[in-house]
C-alpha cells in the first residue's frame, strides 16, 4: 500500500525580504501574468470602490439607523445556513458517489450535478408557487383538512436557505467528489491501517485531505450567495444585495450603493485571505499515481438509504422545478416559440463557449503563477483576480462599463485627429467587452477547480523536470496538463453554465441584437410573466445539461 | 479549416458595432421587448424610419448613458414610472423638446414641466378586493386601508418596487411626510402576511382568502383575469371624493447627446398619435395618455375614474424621501 503524505511547510512572512525583492517582481513572467489578470478584475472593482470619494453621509445615516442591522443579521443567517447545508449535502453526496457503492450510483453521481443548470431564482419561484399559501399543496390541505396554518412558511429564512442550498450544493459536491475519487479510498485505508476506525479515518484523514477542494466549492457557493439578487428578491428577503439595489434605484445613490458593495467585497476578501493563510502552511501533494481501488460496498438498509437520499436531492432540486417549467413552457410554446430562438441559442452558446475557454485558460495561468511564486504579492493578486464573483452582477457590470467607456473616450481623443473617425464607440458594443466582463465575474469559478487540481502536483515533479532541462511552458503542457485535465474540464463547464445563466452583465454590455436566452428570461420576468419566462428558462436548462453530462463522462472524476 | 473558424471567431469578437445609420433611431428601453417591438415595427412600416433598441433595467440604462456621455448611440430613453424619468432628467441625461404635436397630445400633468420627457401611457395603481368577502361599500380610500378595521386583512407588494415608492411619494406631495408616515405605519400593522414580490402573487393571495384587499396596477389584474376569469376579484377606484386614483406613466425622453434628435422626436410624436397610443396602451392593458383616445374595451369595462392630477414628476422628486419613510415604517 502507498503511503499518503501530508507535508506541513512552515513559512514565516518576511517583510524585508519582500521589499528587497520588489525590482524582481516584474522579472518573473508568471508573476506578471498574475498581475495582468488581477488588474483586469481590479479595474471594475476599483471603479466600485472609488465611490468612497463621494461620501453619502445622509444616506448612510439612514441606512445605519433603519436598514443595516437587519440586513447584516439576515446576511449572516443566510451565509451560515447555506454554508452548513451545502457542506452537508455536497460532502456527504460526494463521499457516497466517489467512494461507496450503492444501487443507482452511476446515474446518480452525474444526476446530482444537474441542479446547477437551473438558475436559483427559477427554483425559488417554482418552490414558492408550489408551497406558499396560494399554492396547490396548501390549497389541497385546506380543502381536505380545513386549514393549512400549521404548514411551515416557505417565504421565510428557512425557505431561502433551503432553495439556495439546493441550487448551490453542486459546487461543493463536484469538487468534493473530485477530491474523494482520486484519494479518498486510499486515505481511508491508510488511516485504517494505522488503527483508525472507518468513521474516525473519514473525519481525521480523508476529510482534511480533501479540504482545498471542499473549501473551494464552499467559497463559490458562498460568494454566489452573497452576490445573489434574483433569489432573495423572489423571497423578499433583505440582504446586502437588496439594500444595494434599493439604495441605487430607490434613493438614486449609486455611490452609496457602491459603498455598500465595497463593504461586501472587503468582507469576502478578508475571508479569502484568512482561508489562504490557514491553508498556506499545508501542502497537498499526491504520492504516486492514482490507482483504481475497490469501492466500499454499502449493504442492505445503508445501501438503499444512500440511494433514497440521493434520489430525494435530485428530485427536489432538479426534477420538480424542471417539470414545473416544462408544464408552463408547454402552455406558451405555440404562442411564443419562433425562429428567433435559434438566434438566442446561438448567441448563448457562443458567448458561454468563448467565455468558458478564456476564463479557464486565465484560471490555469493564474493558478500556475501562484504555484511558481508563493509570495504574498502573487497570492494577493490571485485573490483579487477572483473577487469579482462576490459582487452583485449589476454593480460589477456598471464598474466594467464605466471603465470601458472611459477607455473609449480616451482612445477616441487620441485617434480622432489621426484617423478621422466619427464620434462613436470603439470598444463598447464589441463582444470583447462582454468577454472580459464575464471573465472578471467568473474567474473564481474557473480558478477554484483548477487550483485544487494544481495542489495535486508534487513540487518535486517540477524539480525533476527542470533538471531534465524542460522549460516552464513545456513543463505546463507536457508534465502538468495531464494531471490538471479534470480540474480544467470542471472549470470549463462550470463557467459555461454560469455564463449561460448570467443576466446583468449580458444585459448591460451586449451589442445590439445580441439577445440570449437569459435576456429573454429577463424580458418576461421583469413584467412578472413567469410562465412565459419558462420557455427560455427550460431551453437554458436543457442546453446546460449537455456540458454537464459531458463533464460527468470526460472529467477524470468518474471513478 | 480550424484557422478559418478561428479567424471568423476573432473577427466577430473584435467587430466594432456598425456606425450609426443616418436616419435610424436608437432606443434604450426599460420597457420589455414584447411590449415595444410591435410598436417599433409598426412605426418603421408607416414612416420608413428604422429603429434599433436594447433593453435593460432603468438603473443600468441610465448609468450607461452617463458613462457613454457624448459618444452614446442612444436617441431615446424609454422607461416605466415617472420616478425613473424624473431621475434621468435630473441627472442631465435628457434634453427639452419643443413639439406642437406633443404639447397638444399629452396633458400637462403627465409630462416633465421642462418638456424633457413625456408620459405615453397611464397606469393606475388602485385597490383590488375579494368579491366573496367585501362589498364596494366597505372600501373608500388608500388612507382608509390603514385603519384598524383592516387588521390582518391587507396584502401589499414589497416597498422595493418603484410603483409603491411612487404611490407613497405622491401621498407625501399631497399630505406631507408626517401624515403619510402614519398611513404607511397603519398599512404595515394591518398586513395579513409578508409583503409579496409581485402584484400577481398578491392578487392570488386575495383570491384564496389569505387576505381581503390589496393595492395593484390595473394591467396585472387584467392579465390575471384574462387567464383565470373565475377568480373572485374586482377593482375598486379609491379617493373619488378627493384627490383621485394614483396614476403613473410609462414614458420617454430624448437623450441629451442624441445624434438623431429629429428621428427621436418623430418617434415620440408617433407614440402620442392614434396608432401609437393604441399600441402603447393596449399591448399591456394600460390607459392611453392622449385623452382623445379611449382605452381597450376590456380596460374600459373596469369603469371610469377620477385621476390624481398632481404632476407625476413629483413621484421622482420625492421618491428617495418615500423610500426612507417606508424603511422607517419597516415596510419591507
Amino acid at each position: 500500500m502507498e503511503t499518503v503524505k501530508l507535508d506541513y511547510i512552515r513559512k514565516a512572512p518576511k517583510l524585508s525580504a519582500f521589499l528587497t525583492s520588489l525590482p524582481a517582481i516584474f522579472r518573473d513572467r508568471w508573476r506578471l501574468v498574475a498581475l495582468v489578470f488581477a488588474t483586469l478584475v481590479l479595474i471594475p472593482v476599483l471603479v466600485v470602490i472609488s465611490s468612497f470619494f463621494h461620501p453619502e453621509k445622509e444616506v448612510w445615516q439612514h441606512l445605519y439607523q433603519h436598514v443595516l442591522g437587519d440586513l447584516l443579521l439576515n446576511t449572516l443567517w443566510l451565509v451560515l445556513g447555506v454554508g452548513a447545508s451545502t457542506l452537508l449535502l455536497g460532502v456527504s453526496l460526494g463521499w457516497l458517489t466517489a467512494v461507496c457503492q450503492f444501487p443507482g450510483r452511476r446515474i446518480l453521481s452525474w444526476a446530482l450535478l444537474l441542479p446547477i443548470a437551473i438558475p436559483a431564482y427559477v427554483t425559488a419561484f417554482v418552490f414558492i408557487g408550489l408551497l406558499d399559501f396560494t399554492g396547490p399543496l396548501q390549497g389541497w390541505l385546506r380543502e381536505a383538512f380545513g386549514s393549512s396554518d400549521w404548514f411551515p412558511r416557505i417565504r421565510s429564512t428557512g425557505g431561502v436557505i433551503l432553495v439556495m442550498s439546493l441550487a448551490l450544493y453542486p459546487y461543493v459536491y463536484l469538487l468534493a467528489r473530485n477530491a474523494f475519487a482520486t484519494q479518498g479510498k486510499r486515505a481511508l485505508e491508510a488511516a485504517q491501517a494505522l488503527g483508525h476506525s472507518r468513521t474516525s479515518g473519514f473525519f481525521r484523514v480523508a476529510l482534511p485531505m480533501a479540504r482545498p477542494w471542499i473549501v473551494g466549492g464552499l467559497m463559490l457557493a458562498l460568494m454566489e450567495t452573497l452576490a445573489d439578487f434574483g433569489t432573495v428578491s423572489v423571497f423578499n428577503y433583505d440582504t446586502f444585495t437588496t439594500a444595494i439595489y434599493k439604495t441605487w434605484f430607490g434613493m438614486f445613490s449609486l455611490d452609496a450603493a457602491s459603498q455598500l458593495a465595497s463593504l461586501l467585497v472587503i468582507i469576502v476578501f478578508v475571508l479569502l485571505i484568512l482561508e489562504q493563510v490557514s491553508r498556506s502552511r499545508m501542502r497537498y501533494t499526491q504520492a504516486g499515481r492514482h490507482q483504481e481501488t475497490g469501492r466500499i460496498q454499502l449493504k442492505g438498509v445503508a445501501a438503499w438509504a444512500a440511494t433514497l437520499f440521493a434520489v430525494i436531492v435530485v428530485s427536489v432540486a432538479f426534477i420538480v422545478p424542471l417539470v414545473q417549467l416544462l408544464i408552463w413552457a408547454a402552455n406558451v410554446f405555440a404562442e411564443d416559440f419562433d425562429s428567433r430562438y435559434l438566434g438566442f441559442l446561438q448567441h448563448t452558446l457562443m458567448l458561454a463557449g468563448i467565455a468558458a475557454v478564456i476564463t479557464a485558460v486565465g484560471a490555469l495561468l493564474l493558478s500556475y503563477a501562484a504555484r511558481r511564486n508563493n509570495d504574498s504579492l502573487t497570492r494577493t493578486c490571485v485573490r483579487i483576480a477572483t473577487i469579482g464573483y462576490a459582487l452583485p452582477g449589476t454593480v460589477l457590470a456598471v464598474g466594467v462599463f464605466v471603465a470601458i467607456a472611459w477607455l473609449d473616450r480616451t482612445l477616441l481623443q487620441l485617434l480622432q485627429p489621426i484617423m478621422q473617425i466619427e464620434a462613436g464607440m470603439l470598444l463598447q458594443g464589441s463582444l470583447l467587452i462582454m468577454l472580459v466582463a464575464y471573465m472578471a465575474r467568473f474567474m473564481a469559478v474557473g480558478f477554484n477547480p483548477v487550483d485544487s487540481a494544481m495542489q495535486r502536483l508534487p513540487l518535486s515533479l517540477d524539480d525533476v523536470s527542470r533538471t531534465l532541462g524542460v522549460g516552464s511552458l513545456t513543463m505546463l503542457r507536457r508534465v502538468h496538463a495531464p494531471i490538471l485535465r479534470g480540474g480544467m474540464v470542471t472549470a470549463l463547464i462550470l463557467v459555461f453554465v454560469d455564463v449561460m445563466k448570467e443576466m446583468p452583465i449580458t444585459l448591460m454590455t451586449r451589442p445590439f441584437g445580441w439577445d440570449t436566452l437569459a435576456v429573454r428570461i429577463f424580458e418576461m420576468t421583469s413584467e412578472g410573466e413567469w410562465e412565459r419566462a419558462a420557455l427560455p428558462a427550460v431551453t437554458l436548462v436543457l442546453v446546460g445539461l449537455l456540458p454537464i453530462i459531458f463533464l460527468s463522462r470526460h472529467g477524470n472524476l468518474n471513478e | 479549416m480550424f484557422s478559418r473558424i478561428l479567424s471568423a471567431l476573432l473577427l466577430s469578437v473584435f467587430t466594432i458595432s456598425a456606425a450609426h445609420a443616418a436616419d435610424e433611431v436608437v432606443v434604450y428601453s426599460a420597457r420589455a421587448e414584447q411590449l415595444i417591438k410591435p410598436m417599433f415595427d409598426a412605426f418603421t412600416k408607416e414612416t420608413g424610419v428604422p429603429v434599433k433598441f436594447i433593453t435593460d433595467k432603468e438603473g443600468p440604462l441610465m448609468e450607461r448613458l452617463r458613462a457613454e456621455g457624448k459618444n452614446t448611440p442612444a436617441d431615446l430613453l424609454l422607461t416605466v414610472d415617472a420616478g425613473n424619468l424624473w431621475q434621468a432628467a435630473n441627472a442631465g441625461l435628457l434634453k427639452p423638446v419643443q413639439s406642437k404635436v406633443l404639447d397638444a397630445n399629452i396633458p400637462a400633468h403627465l409630462k416633465d414641466p421642462d418638456n424633457q420627457w413625456f408620459g405615453l401611457s397611464i397606469r393606475a395603481r388602485t385597490i383590488v378586493y375579494n368579491t366573496k368577502k367585501l362589498e364596494p361599500a366597505d372600501l373608500s380610500t388608500y388612507e382608509d386601508l390603514a385603519s384598524p378595521k383592516w387588521k390582518g386583512k391587507l396584502c401589499l407588494r414589497t416597498s422595493k418596487k418603484v410603483y409603491n415608492q411612487s404611490l407613497v411619494a405622491m401621498m407625501i406631495a399631497e399630505k406631507g411626510e408626517a401624515e403619510t408616515e402614519k398611513i404607511v405605519n397603519g398599512w404595515v400593522n394591518n398586513l395579513a402576511t409578508d409583503v409579496f414580490p409581485d402584484d400577481t402573487k398578491l392578487m392570488e393571495a386575495i383570491a384564496v382568502g389569505q387576505c381581503d384587499v390589496g393595492i395593484v396596477n390595473t394591467y396585472y389584474y387584467g392579465r390575471l383575469i384574462e387567464k383565470k376569469p373565475d377568480l373572485p376579484l374586482a377593482l375598486f377606484w379609491p379617493n373619488q371624493k378627493n384627490s383621485g386614483v394614483h396614476v403613473n406613466v410609462s414614458g420617454a425622453g430624448v437623450v441629451k447627446h442624441s445624434k438623431n434628435e429629429k428621428g427621436a422626436v418623430q418617434l415620440l410624436e408617433w407614440f402620442s398619435s392614434e396608432n401609437g397610443q393604441r399600441m402603447f396602451a393596449d399591448l399591456n392593458m394600460e390607459y392611453p395618455a392622449n385623452p382623445a383616445y379611449k382605452p381597450d374595451p376590456v380596460v374600459a369595462g373596469w369603469g371610469e375614474f377620477k385621476h390624481n392630477l398632481i404632476n407625476v414628476a413629483k413621484a421622482g422628486e420625492l421618491q428617495a424621501t418615500a423610500v426612507r419613510l417606508m424603511d422607517r415604517a419597516r415596510y419591507k
